[in-house]
């Protein structure tokens, strides 16, 4: 059995690196957001994954969590710790924004529609979709003028990237805190709601 | 048909195939687009006519092109049997139907926005100021620099060579003198032993003379002689370099002069 000395110390230890966790995730050091794996791994230890666990369920109490974009698609099983290093972790809102708090993200209304119908459209052509397409879909329902404008901050902010042949692609952004499937699921189920 | 025009029609077909494939790698257009059979059956008509290089370049760029359709079909077979496959066009259209209100719902029950904080601390603040203050005005900055002044002198050619700035030999000096040293060295039978060549008291030495030596044997100042059952190599110097260009298909012997091997050598003298 465990020491009460070296269990206390224990618990000192993770909780130094619990606050040095918190300290690298929410604070942002670099141009993007997020801790790399092998970032968390030089500061923390080598065990950083349960350090990670641990915030990440300290976090649930206040409705936050710990986000894992992994580099491609995502481990059908347990990820493996040289997918760990390589992955990019964010702390993210656990629940949903409700709608009256929208405006708190300074964003308006027409921009987070049409933020979500590009995305939705790139989801459903495989990840990538040509500019002016996006755009025409777009223009139906926003000002022409703003569209280029709309698409432009997307594109800075880091939800949408493009290549040299005008194709849109989702960027990191979209990657850390969107849910792609449970979007496109429920713009799926709109009619049968709207039936039933 | 005559030739020449049954040539450029296939040479059109082929540039049409090749735009084809192109617009579907680039502007991700569905890949089943492309009737596979048709376009095989059109490159395999027209390969026969093909003679010069431009034709086969042509011929073997369209062929390239198919490959990325096919693999392209590959990936779309692929990414409709997993769960996130879902029908463009159903999408679109429901999009398009989507009222603003319903799709910001939507959006926001699957959207997690990342938490990212900005604060400078007083550590960094600091910092900050003690940089500040060590910090030089612009105008003593950018003044321009005066270069120091220092005495001219001269210098000798052994100082340039101990420098390695010059060399004691030029390249071609250095390889005829060791061209005269192998002739000197092979005797009646007109051929040396590799190692008894190359193989000089020290191993840095002896790595110089093997590197001079590989260029004895391009220059055709020498040539190497391989028993491969023996393992036993030998050098032939030329009485006059022979220009082996467009005579012979060069090839490369490796020749490895490691450590270990210098020292068997020399253990092999020794006794």
């Amino acid at each position: 059995m465990e020491k009460p000395s070296a269990k206390l110390k224990r618990k000192a230890l993770y909780s130094r690196k619990l606050k040095r966790a918190a300290h690298l995730l929410f604070y942002k050091r670099h141009r993007k957001p997020g801790v790399k794996g092998w970032e968390l791994k030089q500061s923390l230890g080598s065990d950083y994954p349960k350090v990670l666990r641990l915030l990440d369920s300290y976090l649930e109490r206040l409705d936050l969590q710990v986000n894992t974009v992994f580099e491609g698609e995502k481990p059908a099983k347990q990820p493996t710790l040289a997918q760990l290093d390589k992955a990019r972790f964010y702390v993210t809102l656990r629940g949903t924004i409700p709608p009256k708090e929208t405006k708190l993200c300074g964003w308006r209304i027409d921009d987070i529609a049409g933020l979500a119908m590009a995305i939705a459209y790139i989801i459903s052509k495989k990840g990538k979709a040509p500019r002016d397409e996006v755009e025409e879909l777009l223009r139906d329902k926003l000002p022409g003028w703003r569209v280029d404008i709309n698409i432009d901050r997307y594109l800075r902010a880091g939800y949408l990237a493009e290549d040299e042949n005008a194709l849109l692609y989702l960027d990191w952004r979209t990657r850390a805190e969107v849910d792609e499937k449970a979007l496109v699921d429920l713009l799926l189920g709109v009619e049968s709601a709207k039936a039933t | 048909m005559p030739e020449r025009r049954r040539k450029k029609l296939g040479e059109e077909q082929l540039q049409r195939i090749i735009d084809l494939c192109k617009s579907i790698e680039e502007r991700s257009t569905d890949p089943f687009l492309v009737d596979l059979d048709d376009v095989i059956s059109i490159i395999r008509k027209y390969f026969p006519e093909w003679k010069s290089l431009d034709e086969f370049s042509l011929d073997a760029e369209a062929v390239n092109r198919l490959a990325s359709v096919i693999k392209l079909q590959s990936d779309w077979v692929k990414h409709r049997s997993t769960s996130m496959y879902t029908d463009p066009f159903l999408l679109e259209e429901k999009i398009r139907k989507l009222n603003k209100d319903e799709i910001i719902d939507f959006f926001l029950k699957a959207w997690h926005p990342v938490i990212e904080l900005e604060q400078i601390s007083p550590y960094s603040l600091g910092k900050a100021i003690e940089y500040w203050q060590s910090l030089l005005p612009l105008d003593e900055r950018w003044q321009k620099t005066q270069g120091i002044a220092t005495d001219l002198g001269v210098t000798t050619r052994e100082e340039l060579t101990r420098q390695k700035i010059l060399m004691e030999k030029a390249f071609t000096e250095e390889l005829e003198a060791l061209w005269e040293e192998l002739k000197s060295k092979v005797g009646a039978e007109g051929r040396i032993r590799y190692w008894d060549f190359v193989g000089v008291d020290s191993y840095e030495e002896t790595l110089q003379r093997a590197y001079l030596t590989s260029f004895l044997v391009t220059y055709g100042y020498a040539t190497l002689e391989i028993y491969r059952l023996e393992e036993e190599m030998f050098i032939r110097p030329f009485e006059k370099p022979v220009s082996m260009v467009g005579k012979k298909q060069a090839v490369s012997v490796p020749v490895s002069i490691s450590f270990e091997e210098w020292k068997k050598w020399k253990n092999h003298l020794q006794n």
